[in-house]
């Protein structure tokens, strides 16, 4: 098949690599190729993930066809390239709702797979990979395989979470969610700082389904994490008004045309922003009725909004602190950021559920933190090192989906499930044909057998 | 009964997004091609997003001896047939013109398996006085170039036979539209070099199915392509002969 040689990056425009670009139409034309591949669906990995850097990249974006909808048990079977967008397109008027969603639409089925992304009901739902009830795989050998958590667990845990590195994810079946509506029912709590906002996000009595919390990344001292909690639920049909449509059209989008300057994003800038979103947002405490696009996927509505970090790309950074050194890490994270006088301009607090199984996936009960870190020059590179640091005294992890920068040492010491992983890698895969910039960054399966 | 549309050569991403735009509208679809398990695929993908009957049915565009049969199958099928789209079409590669047996794989498959079923379906609108044909060609067909002209006569050809076929079918109403797209961003461009103004799998197929609503008999995609060949096919030859393109 013909490819293309082009510089690609993921979402985060950072590295950006040159790579063979291979893009199939047909599910046949889905097949490993000797001299090493890695497959991209959407590249709305942060970092280096969907990257490989002058080998092959399998772009599965052609290969989307959605397969099967049994309406009644909520089962949708699809090919991997089918984006998230285009599921609930057919699913939401028919009652059914993605499972786990991240916070954006645009990626593939196959990439939530491969990272086992959560969304804000993590807490209550688990993780993607927890909702996938078969897949079929393309092995390294070219063997078409059926995995799910009764055939081939092993394969399966280790595709959930392995950053497609233990094969071709050709399709996957999903458990959906029954809705009543596409509405949300949207409350929010403001919390003055750190302490307050973990309190609101563990109490029993405001917590709902889906919850979040936005930070103010720039407040300091006494006010260091204040920000608001988010919580929501599928509204039912009592909650919406009468007269009002069950299924909630999605608005009109904007787009960034192009590369803003580097200077645009400055903690004067950030700072006004988050000073007027945080007495807007926060006085919402009545329930309000959202749709579930603007409620899950706000910045879906500004196209190519990487672009407002200019032209060197930003860093994700997510970290996950564990149980009950969750508040002392956060808090230590957030005071490293707000000395370095690094503003973010996206910071989101979550509470995590129990661990799943997927082998490398990031969830683990405690709290995650993402913060958007634009790239001004090496010293970022400093700074997350050291928020490596305190990670991993905490016992926590960083969330190799947005990641372009641990080290293989630091990746060991955060993934301790990292050694069974390998077997399985060893086994269906022995000559590492799946590999990536991150793979090769981390060392992964780098050592002797 | 919604009204059918047979796509002939459905699987390639032109055919998939012109069938997809012909569901939008709600047309019911029946797709034909060779290759039954991305029959299938794009079959169950169409029904899912737009809710349309789809049916499939293998056609292989060169066997023409299996041509009347297997339009008698969707006509049984799709009672309701209004209009067809011949989407199916084979670049095959460089060679062509120095090795006959790639080059006649290339008028096979273009032209003769073409004048064949378009053959059937003319037979079968004349007499009901409605419907559509809608055949996309290709601005190769426009000039003959030494970089693909076993391509480009084999697609010239069908453009003639469509032009015919138009000024047969006018008296019984029966519309035969000519397309012809420029680059557009298939698999069979996929990393070609020397590319420029490609267009979109999904505004062609959009595209085409507005052509139906519009007057034009012979229809360039997008349409600054009508003025690009209009200057191709006016530069006089002795300057023609002595251009690489």
């Amino acid at each position: 098949m013909v490819t293309k040689v082009a510089p690609i990056s993921g979402w985060g425009r950072y590295p950006v690599e040159p790579c063979e670009l291979e893009r199939p139409e047909r599910y046949a034309d889905l097949r490993p190729f000797e001299g090493g591949l890695i497959v991209r669906g959407q590249g709305r990995s942060y970092g280096d993930a969907s990257l490989n850097e002058n080998g092959r990249v399998l772009l599965t974006e052609r290969v989307n066809r959605l397969l099967e909808l049994d309406a009644e048990k909520g089962i949708l079977r699809a090919e991997a390239g089918v984006t998230l967008a285009e599921a609930l397109d057919v699913i939401v008027p028919k009652g059914w709702f993605l499972p786990v969603t991240p916070g954006t639409k645009f990626v593939s089925l196959g990439g939530c797979v491969a990272a086992d992304v959560h969304g804000k009901n993590h807490h209550c739902d688990g993780s993607f990979g927890d909702h996938v009830l078969e897949m079929e795989m393309i092995l390294a050998d070219g063997r078409r395989m059926l995995c799910s958590p009764a055939e081939k667990p092993a394969l399966f845990w280790a595709t959930v979470g392995g950053m497609g590195l233990t094969g071709i994810i050709g399709e996957v079946a999903l458990k959906l969610t029954p809705v009543q509506s596409g509405h949300m029912m949207v409350r929010h709590h403001s919390a003055d700082n750190l302490e307050q906002l973990f309190q609101l996000l563990e109490d029993p009595a405001t917590d709902d389904r889906y919850t979040v919390a936005w930070l103010d990344s720039l407040a300091t001292g006494q006010h260091l994490g204040r920000g608001i909690a988010m919580f929501g639920h599928h509204a039912s049909r009592e909650e919406l008004p009468s007269g009002m449509e069950s299924s909630s059209k999605p608005k009109r989008s904007h787009s960034i045309p192009f590369d803003f300057p580097a200077f645009a994003l400055n903690s004067l800038s950030i700072g006004a922003f988050n000073a007027l979103y945080y007495s807007r947002e926060g006085r919402k405490r009545e329930p309000f009725l959202s749709g579930y696009d603007p409620y899950f996927y706000p910045l879906d509505a500004i196209g190519n909004w990487n672009r407002l970090y200019g032209k060197r790309g930003f860093m994700q950074y997510q970290c996950v602190i564990p149980g009950s050194a969750a508040f002392e890490g956060i808090k230590t994270v957030l005071e490293k950021l707000s000395g370095s006088r690094r503003p973010s301009f996206l910071a989101v607090l979550k509470r995590f559920g129990a661990q799943g199984k997927g082998l490398l996936s990031f969830p683990m009960a405690g709290y995650t933190l993402a913060l958007d870190l634009p790239i001004r020059d090496e010293g970022l590179f400093d700074l997350l090192a050291e928020l490596d640091k305190v990670v991993l005294k905490h016992g926590g992890r960083v969330y190799l989906a947005k990641d372009a920068r641990l080290s293989a040492e630091s990746f060991r010491a955060m993934y301790p499930r990292y050694n069974d992983w390998l077997k399985i890698k060893k086994a269906a895969d022995p000559k590492n044909i799946f590999s990536s910039n991150l793979s090769r960054r981390l060392k992964i399966a780098e050592e002797a057998a | 009964m919604s009204q059918a549309v047979l796509i002939l050569g459905a699987t390639s991403a032109i055919a998939r997004a012109t069938a997809a735009a012909f569901a939008r509208q709600g047309y019911a679809l029946y797709l034909a091609s060779r290759d039954v398990d991305e029959l299938r695929r794009i079959a169950a993908d169409l029904q899912l997003r737009y809710g349309v009957e789809v049916r499939h049915g293998v056609f292989d565009a060169e066997a023409t001896a299996t041509h009347e049969a297997f339009f008698q199958s969707v006509v049984k099928a799709m009672p309701a047939l209004h209009g067809m789209v011949l989407a199916f079409g084979f670049l095959g590669d460089q060679m062509a013109a120095r090795d006959f047996k790639l080059g006649e794989k290339i008028i096979a498959a273009n032209f003769t398996g073409a004048a064949s079923i378009l053959s059937h379906c003319a037979n079968y609108f004349e007499p009901l006085k409605r419907g559509f044909i809608i055949g996309i060609s290709s601005v190769a067909g426009d000039r003959g170039r030494q970089s693909n002209y076993v391509y480009g006569a084999a697609k010239g050809a069908l453009s003639l036979y469509l032009q015919g076929l138009r000024n047969r079918l006018f008296a019984s109403g029966v519309r035969v539209i000519t397309i012809k797209p420029g680059f557009v961003d298939t698999a069979m461009t996929y990393g070609l070099p020397g590319l420029f103004l490609v267009a979109s799998p999904q505004d062609i197929g959009a595209r085409i199915v507005r052509s139906l609503d519009k007057p034009a008999d012979v229809v360039y995609l997008p349409w600054f392509w009508r003025y690009i060949m209009l200057i191709i096919r006016h530069i006089p030859e002795p300057v023609f002969k002595r251009l690489k393109l």
